[in-house]
């Protein structure tokens, strides 16, 4: 069946491949740490007790929420150098790449699914914790410092952990816009090379092996944080 | 903001550029609604079925999930469109080429109706598997076998738990339908695209497109929500417990 | 015959024995009241019964048949023993009524009408008529209870096994699922109780076993049980619930 493949194209590719790789890779970690640094503060902002901060917050999460990532991608596509070209007058935007403007998109995408499960993590914990933060006079920073933040993020670290898989696989859609992460360099491979069944079952392949083991490590760190009861 | 140009001709095809809108959001339902049905069907039995005690119902169910949950959906749709055709029997791949009408849109409808069958089939498995143990054991103890345990304890309850993720997973299946664009399919985002590249009025379509998407999601929700209400059960407050 | 008889059976989680060597029997007609701390593998043993929890060593006979064997047909052997569980386990999803209905069509093959009839004569029984057409999850604890007790005997079961039934209730509403259990037991139905209420025992009870680290300790009359305790755990367990 898969005589008339030629499975050497992904040797010859290998290098650009790579590459690629490490273009997902950075995308996703900078999206991932932007992301949660991002969503701690909606997530912080949709639980305060202010109107002003709860419902812009509210709104922001449930907009990106209902809006798919690729029209996203678009927005910020189209947006990022205008915005670029208002705030430092250059007309050209130099050096602001389609990188910069997607880091951009996932980051602020993501921070709205990130805010959601930062806000749960934070409801978990049980009032009586800040109640007794309060008790002992501590302002609402450091109670959100010292007390909630860390037990919530300790629960939470499986779920962000398996966001940030979520995150990597999203990290395809930059195909859209041209960007040569793993799996647009595949796909410039099978299009030039007409090789379209090998380039993708091997990319499909990689992003198995890659997610299958992180998912993997997931589960044992959550078995191993969850206490046993 | 100047929607007026909506109203022009388009390009190509006759209509105006309104009725590409229409069109878009037309294609994006199909895919989207199709898809569920794949994935909602497929989903069920493999939620099920990794519930069960049994290794060969399990471990299958456990391949498939972890199988498909893995990839990227990009990947998968161009494994549908461009590698399922060339490693199938010669004259069903040469029928898929050329023959089956709409290739763009059954792959779209396979590929995220199989992708997303394995997320829905985790939901329904963590919604049975959040019915506490004594449940199965007081219906058991009535003398009921396990497929009646099923029938009428845990698939009712399990159901009614999981309507809320499940809502998130059609939502979730309407967004991604837009990834169809890379194969070809001419839903929203991509006339939405179209329309940006012929008008240059990228942040008036953007935003249009942006509404469309953010109003049938709150319809979905509000929908969801009153089906939740009506199947509430009495005195049963919250999920899991 | 005994209704039901214990000969050697020991069960294992993993390397862990829940259950050791346990020998024992119930005549029909008797009450068995089960205590022992947490943890001591009573509630292991009379899930036991009915084959909710697997064995694997011994013997385990319930009405002449086999519980362990593997021809023994577990669904139809569970439809002649009711169970009580600490939890109430009503189906929260179905109405009362509902609740008692759903065996008796389903296993006994009974029409819905005559199954709706038997419901309300029990729940009528337990004083819960009123209460037909609600769901669980409006009802106290007491009365959850007592609709799970009406439930087993819809039935007609040959003996009942209750797993702790009072174990999770507020102290107020003990007694009305007591009372309806001493009534139970006053009328000659076999039962096998794992219970704290040392009341109830004195009251209706024929023997006591006491288990303690999944052995059964101490399997005596009611009389020889209160009355001095052969072995010295059983009277720490003793002077530990009956002093406060």
């Amino acid at each position: 069946m898969f005589t008339d493949f030629d499975f050497d194209v992904i040797e010859r590719a290998l290098p650009y491949l790579w590459q690629g790789m490490m273009f997902s890779l950075g995308l996703t970690l900078l999206a991932m740490v932007g992301g949660i640094v991002l969503g701690t503060l909606l997530a912080l902002m949709r639980l305060s007790s202010y109107k002003v901060l709860r419902v812009p917050a509210g709104t922001y999460v449930n907009l990106l929420r209902s809006t798919p990532l690729i029209l996203v991608i678009f927005w910020f596509y189209f947006l990022v150098p205008i915005a670029v070209k208002h705030i430092t007058g250059d007309s050209y935007a130099q050096g602001i790449g389609p990188f910069h403007s997607a880091l951009i998109a996932f980051t602020l995408f993501e921070a709205a699914y990130y805010c959601e499960i930062i806000r749960a993590g934070i409801q978990s914990v049980p009032a009586g914790q800040v109640q007794a933060a309060q008790a002992l006079g501590l302002n609402y920073w450091q109670a959100t410092l010292q007390v909630v933040l860390p037990q919530a993020f300790r629960n939470m670290v499986p779920i962000l952990l398996t966001q940030g898989i979520i995150l990597f696989q999203d990290t395809s859609l930059v195909y859209v816009v041209g960007l040569t992460d793993f799996m647009g360099a595949a796909s410039k491979v099978a299009q030039r090379d007409g090789r379209l069944v090998e380039m993708y079952l091997f990319a499909a392949l990689i992003y198995f092996i890659l997610c299958y083991l992180a998912s993997f490590f997931v589960k044992r760190l959550q078995s191993r944080i969850t206490p046993p009861r | 903001m100047d929607f007026g140009f909506l109203s022009q001709p388009a390009f190509s095809g006759g209509g105006t550029y309104f009725d590409w809108v229409l069109s878009g959001i037309k294609w994006t339902m199909l895919v989207s609604i199709c898809a569920w049905v794949i994935a909602f069907t497929l989903g069920s039995v493999l939620g099920v079925l990794r519930t069960t005690k049994l290794w060969w119902l399990k471990g299958p169910a456990t391949a498939y999930v972890e199988l498909f949950r893995n990839v990227p959906l990009l990947v998968q749709m161009f494994i549908w469109y461009f590698v399922v055709p060339e490693i199938v029997p010669k004259t069903l791949g040469m029928w898929l080429k050329q023959g089956m009408p709409m290739p763009e849109f059954w792959s779209a409808v396979f590929a995220l109706g199989f992708y997303t069958a394995s997320r829905v089939a985790e939901q329904v498995r963590s919604g049975i598997q959040s019915i506490p143990v004594g449940q199965t054991h007081a219906a058991l103890a009535t003398g009921l076998t396990m497929p009646q345990v099923y029938r009428h304890l845990l698939l009712p309850m399990g159901y009614r738990i999981v309507i809320p993720p499940l809502t998130s997973e059609f939502l979730t299946i309407f967004k991604n339908s837009s990834v169809a664009l890379t194969i070809g399919v001419l839903e929203l985002t991509a006339q939405a695209r179209t329309i940006s590249e012929y008008t240059f009025r990228t942040f008036e379509i953007f935003t249009l497109a942006t509404v469309v998407y953010v109003l049938i999601t709150m319809a979905v929700t509000v929908l969801m929500q009153l089906v939740e209400r009506r199947l509430r059960v009495p005195g049963f407050i919250g999920t899991g417990k | 015959m005994a209704m039901i008889e214990f000969k050697n059976v020991s069960k294992w989680y993993g390397s862990f024995q829940v259950l050791k060597d346990c020998t024992t029997k119930v005549e029909k007609g008797e009450v068995i009241v089960v205590c022992g701390p947490s943890g001591s593998g009573k509630s292991t043993l009379i899930k036991c019964v009915n084959g909710l929890e697997p064995f694997q060593q011994g013997e385990l006979i319930v009405n002449g048949q086999s519980v362990g064997a593997k021809t023994t047909n577990l669904p139809q052997l569970r439809a002649k023993i009711g169970m009580v569980f600490q939890n109430f386990e009503l189906f929260p999803h179905m109405s009362v009524t509902a609740n008692l209905n759903l065996a008796q069509v389903k296993v006994l093959g009974r029409s819905p009408e005559e199954s709706t009839e038997k419901s309300r004569a029990l729940l009528q029984r337990v004083g819960l008529i009123d209460h037909a057409r609600k769901f669980p999850g409006q009802l106290s604890g007491g009365q959850q209870q007592r609709v799970a007790i009406a439930r087993a005997l819809a039935m007609d079961p040959i003996a009942m096994l209750f797993d702790e039934p009072t174990s999770a209730l507020d102290p107020e509403m003990i007694n009305e699922v007591l009372d309806v259990m001493v009534e139970l037991a006053q009328e000659g139905m076999t039962m096998m109780c794992v219970t704290h209420e040392m009341g109830f025992a004195r009251k209706v009870a024929h023997r006591v076993i006491f288990m303690d680290q999944g052995e059964i300790v101490e399997d005596a009359t009611k009389t020889d049980f209160f009355g001095t305790p052969r072995s010295e755990r059983a009277q720490q367990f003793l002077s530990k619930i009956l002093h406060h």
